[in-house]
């Protein structure tokens, strides 16, 4: 395997992404990851030089919406969906040192 | 015949006719599901009562001569990653396991106002992220052809409802092969359109710049048909695009006079299973006596496009999957510390194994020090790969070829290496990197009974060339039957 | 201390625009609403909910990067930045890094010492607002409102061009103008409507390279500007004096205590993974979108000030003032397009209006009371319907809650007496009062009709036409 993983890339990545994982997944996640990245870099055997990158594959440009207010009071709806809510808002974990 | 045995468009005519209704239809369907899909699992949620409730509505509205088309009273299923209003829609992952969306995707209005009736949710490989079915936190789904086997995915919930006869046709959603490999999988017809021809407003994102909603049908006819009605310019939608010819039901038309047809040689060689491409290859030799110019070619650059898709797809779902953190709606840990922890333990919880391994290798590529040389790159190859299409297209009308390497593989057999489970997308894959459509149909079993997919890839905006040799292959090649035990006189197309 | 330092200072400007939609859905940018009030599937990032551009954002962006002579991008890309924070609902927030709409712009300060200075922009970019974090002391947690999320921003990033705290705020002031002659923005610092992050680093004096810079946020006054820049211009020369190294980290500034503190922890990796944003379009800005935004900016300052001297001939003292805020001179253009009289309406301007200000704390673009009623009381004047000093009680009302001035007169009885026989019956009183200054007078002592003016004014509670008083007086005086 050319891509080694190492622990500190695993515990970087948790927190980019957000995740937490057991000893036994990141072992997991490291072969997995480092066998992917092999696999991606069969794309480096590609010389791409000029070639600009296509992130939409489309040439669709200037899509806009007016400057309207569509939209009344939704807040109900909103927070239906909230796991805990407070006078109107999300509750979230405290926040402010 | 049975209103069961009957096609969407088929039914419609029947309840017009006043042969039979739009309640008896829901009821027939909710039967169904009561007595088989203990056994299949296709479905995630069922509407019971929001079925009969609209089935009433439809039939008064279709009395009243208010309704008309061929989809009127049509009771259908949906991915469970198009949002309902008032209806759970898990995306199959616990993270949005009592997730009750507020509003309801475009593609689903588009399909209500054609009268069909929502029958449930389907299951699905969880967020999408899978070829099988199996990733789902609700259970695996079963190929109703043989239950020992996966449907495939990620949308093998809608494609075995549809061959388990538990809805007319069902929505599914396209990503790398999400709608043709389990159509594929389960003898149905699937099409992935052009992207931006379906709105993705309400389709819980996987990987933006490649999903694409599109129907899960027992013929070519209702493909057309349904794809028709759910194919709209959506201003919600910056990535829809305004078409003019998406009366796709004028392209069944059985005549393939003077079409060319590619076939890819890279689509034939090393991993394609040798029952498969013989009844690949037949389909185009039929095509040939019915007059098209068949040709193989060479298409190339395919086996990059496995991992161009991979870090795209993944680069994207890493961030589009960001929003589920546990404060506004979905899955919330018990127990934490702090605002960090309870991201982190609400995501680790809630998100299953290879959702969190693609979230995961999509950070990764995106951060600092690697974006350049993964995913631009991957950018720079999705490039040349539309380009060679492009170069293909120039020749060809159609490009032929297989829908994935083999039948359905049996459970359990490939979750165990996710790499072996990727290289089963070789042949959907460039189809979503180019924005192309795509449409897979049946076109023969193998010597256990499964059925064999044919693909058909056509350039950007041209559904209706790969309708119309998609329906003068279906009239080649007759009724395909139904699945395995029951496979009977086929007077379906009769 | 030996060596001579120098500080080093680049701005970055958040400026809301004055859309009345979000950047990204149709949810009102009205302030002050109920929490989530103002929220929609788009601005909570709800599953499935897909941004789309708001035309005027991308007009407004234009037309402050032409009015700072920016290169305005042709083909622009929105990003996704992504980091976690409650206040993101969907965990990025969509902003502009690879292809921002303007590019390579600049605007000129004068400096304290009256040199003009160039201050480079290197980009603007448009994006989102965040929501707003409310703590809750009860419960020990935070509460999320999304209303602001979404709301659009442009960020003005200069070059590392200032030196000192002053030509920051010479910079603040000339872009916060530029701003609301455009209209795009209030720029509201108390409000959170403008805001500015300092990158700060500080070198040795004749020094080439650049020190390690670092960013200061939190800042919502031009005093606390001040102050931040000070303490943490000696924060860096402290370390560097004493052989340690800045840092290149965020800090928040907390003005009450007067210091600052690193904002890091292990869970703020600052690795955004950038990428562009696949549910948006791309921005193509073609000559004709270009030509009219170009034609529909509005006069600014400097063509102001000259077209004034030309039109109205008042004093280029007042010019130089009246010009300072948008909303002043829209004030006095309309005022004086009513009343024809652009000397008057500069003088209520300069004097009473300059005076209340400062008594009150105001600033100009909050000045409340209309054109037409400033205008009217001109008129009132000019009529003598209402003396000068009526006139100017009448205007403090104005000034806090603009009221109709011929109304307010007339309900309370303010109205000049120009009755002969009421005022002639009130000198003779006066008169008979005050034999002494009478006779004082009559010998040549011309101070004396001033506190006879003044007596009878008091008498009629100042309701009378001062000029018509001195004239009766006089006249009996004089028999």
């Amino acid at each position: 395997m050319a891509n080694i993983i190492n622990d500190e890339t695993i515990e970087y990545v948790g927190i980019l992404a957000k995740l937490e994982l057991s000893e036994e997944e990141r072992e997991q996640a490291k072969s997995d990851m480092g066998r992917m990245l092999d696999y991606i870099d069969k794309l480096g055997e590609l010389d791409t030089v000029g070639v600009p990158p296509m992130s939409h594959v489309f040439p669709v440009q200037n899509v806009f919406r007016e400057d309207v207010v569509t939209n009344g009071d939704l807040r109900e709806q909103m927070l239906s969906n909230a796991p805990k809510e407070k006078d109107g808002m999300f509750v979230v974990p405290r926040t402010f040192e | 015949m049975e209103i069961t045995d009957m096609t969407a468009v088929e039914l419609s005519a029947a309840i017009r006719a006043g042969q039979t209704s739009a309640v008896e239809a829901a009821e027939a369907m909710l039967a169904r599901i009561e007595e088989r899909d203990k056994i299949y699992n296709c479905y995630v949620t069922v509407d019971r009562e929001g079925a009969l409730v609209q089935a009433r509505m439809v039939q008064e509205k279709i009395a009243a001569g208010e309704l008309t088309g061929p989809l009127a009273g049509v009771p259908v299923a949906l991915k469970d990653n198009l949002c309902t209003e008032g209806l759970l829609t898990t995306c199959a992952s616990k993270i949005l396991g009592n997730f009750v969306p507020t509003y309801t995707a475009e593609a689903v209005l588009n399909l209500q106002k054609a009268g069909a009736v929502i029958l449930g949710k389907t299951n699905m490989d969880e967020f999408a992220m899978g070829s099988t079915t199996e990733t789902s936190a609700y259970g695996a789904t079963k190929n109703p052809w043989n239950t020992a086997h996966v449907p495939g995915g990620s949308s093998g919930g809608s494609a075995a409802a549809v061959a388990a006869e538990e809805c007319y046709f069902a929505l599914g959603s396209d990503t790398g092969g999400s709608i043709r490999q389990p159509a594929s999988y389960c003898g149905m017809v699937g099409m992935k359109p052009t992207y931006g021809t379906v709105s993705r407003y309400g389709l819980i994102a996987y990987g933006s710049s490649l999903d694409q909603i599109g129907p899960l049908t027992k013929d070519v006819t209702d493909c057309a048909v349904a794809l028709e009605a759910i194919a709209s310019y959506d201003r919600k939608d910056s990535t829809s695009i305004k078409r003019q010819d998406t009366n796709f039901a004028s392209a069944l038309v059985e005549n393939v006079q003077g079409l060319h047809i590619g076939i890819p040689n890279d689509y034939l060689g090393e991993g394609l299973d040798e029952e498969v491409k013989e009844a690949i290859l037949q389909a185009a030799e039929e095509l040939a006596h019915r007059g098209a110019v068949v040709e193989r070619f060479d298409l190339s650059l395919v086996e990059y496009a496995i991992p161009a898709y991979y870090t795209i797809a993944a680069a994207e779902a890493s961030s589009n999957l960001e929003r589920f953190d546990g404060i506004k709606y979905g899955y919330r840990t018990e127990t934490y510390e702090g605002l960090h922890n309870m991201y982190k333990k609400s995501r680790s919880e809630g998100f299953g194994e290879e959702v969190k391994r693609r979230i995961m290798l999509g950070s990764f590529v995106l951060s600092s020090g690697y974006y350049d040389a993964y995913y631009l790159k991957a950018l720079r190859v999705k490039a040349l790969i539309k380009k060679a299409f492009d170069e293909a297209f120039a020749k060809y009308d159609v490009i032929l070829g297989p829908v994935a390497p083999t039948t359905a593989p049996k459970l359990g057999a490939s979750l165990a290496d996710p790499i072996k489970m990727y290289l089963g997308d070789i042949y959907t894959i460039a189809v979503n990197l180019a924005g192309l459509p795509g449409i897979s149909l049946p076109c023969g079993k193998d010597k256990n009974g499964l059925p064999i997919g044919l693909q058909l890839i056509g350039d950007c905006f041209q559904e209706k060339k790969l309708i119309r040799t998609a329906y003068t292959y279906e009239k080649i090649r007759g009724p395909f039957g139904k699945e395995a035990g029951q496979e009977q006189e086929g007077h379906r197309h009769e | 201390m030996s060596r001579q330092y120098e500080t080093v200072i680049g701005l970055e400007v958040h400026v809301e625009l004055a859309t009345k939609t979000k950047i990204f859905c149709g949810c009102s940018t009205a302030f002050g609403a109920a929490p989530n009030t103002q929220t929609c599937p788009v601005c909570t990032g709800m599953p499935g909910s897909l941004p789309v551009l708001n035309k005027q954002v991308l007009k407004y962006a234009i037309a402050v990067g032409l009015a700072t002579d920016c290169e305005i991008t042709r083909y622009a890309k929105f990003d996704r930045k992504n980091y976690f924070y409650p206040d993101n609902p969907q965990n990025y927030q969509i902003s502009q890094l690879y292809l921002p709409i303007c590019r390579n712009g600049s605007v000129e300060i004068e400096t304290k010492e009256g040199r003009t200075k160039t201050i480079g922009i290197h980009e603007i970019h448009m994006e989102e607002d965040a929501g707003k974090l409310i703590h809750d002391e009860w419960e020990d947690c935070s509460l999320v409102d999304y209303n602001r999320s979404g709301v659009p921003l442009i960020e003005i990033v200069s070059e590392p061009d200032m030196r000192s705290a002053e030509e920051v705020i010479a910079y603040l002031e000339k872009l916060r103008l530029l701003i609301q002659y455009l209209g795009a923005s209030d720029c509201k610092l108390q409000e959170g409507s403008m805001r500015a992050d300092v990158n700060l680093s500080v070198r040795e004096v004749g020094e080439e390279q650049f020190g390690t810079r670092t960013e200061m946020k939190n800042l919502n006054s031009f005093k606390a500007i001040s102050r931040a820049i000070a303490g943490e211009a000696e924060r860096q020369i402290d370390l560097i004096e004493s052989g340690a190294a800045v840092v290149q980290e965020t800090r928040r500034w907390d003005d009450a205590k007067g210091e600052s503190y690193a904002m890091r922890s292990k869970e703020d990796a600052q690795d955004y993974r950038y990428f562009p944003d696949p549910d948006l379009a791309p921005v193509a800005v073609s000559d004709e979108m270009l030509e009219e935004i170009r034609a529909s900016q509005p006069e600014f300052r400097n063509e102001k000030k000259k077209r004034y001297k030309e039109e109205f001939g008042i004093p280029d003292y007042d010019i130089e003032i009246i010009t300072q805020s948008k909303h002043m001179a829209d004030l006095f253009e309309a005022a004086t397009a009513i009343c024809g009289q652009p000397k008057k309406v500069s003088n209520w301007l300069m004097g009473e209006t300059l005076r209340l200000m400062k008594e009150k704390e105001t600033d100009a673009q909050d000045l409340c009371f209309s054109p037409e009623h400033l205008a009217k009381l001109i008129g009132l004047v000019d009529d003598k319907v209402i003396n000068g000093s009526v006139a100017k009680e009448v205007f403090e009302v104005m000034f806090e809650e603009d009221v109709d001035p011929a109304q307010y007169v007339e309900e309370r009885g303010l109205k000049t007496v120009n009755d002969e026989d009421a005022l002639q019956k009130t000198i003779k009183e006066v008169i008979a009062a005050n034999p002494q200054s009478v006779e004082d007078y009559r010998n040549g002592k011309e101070k004396a009709i001033g506190f006879l003016v003044g007596q009878t004014m008091k008498a009629m509670k100042g309701k009378a036409d001062p000029a018509a008083v001195n004239q009766i007086l006089r006249r009996i005086c004089a028999k």
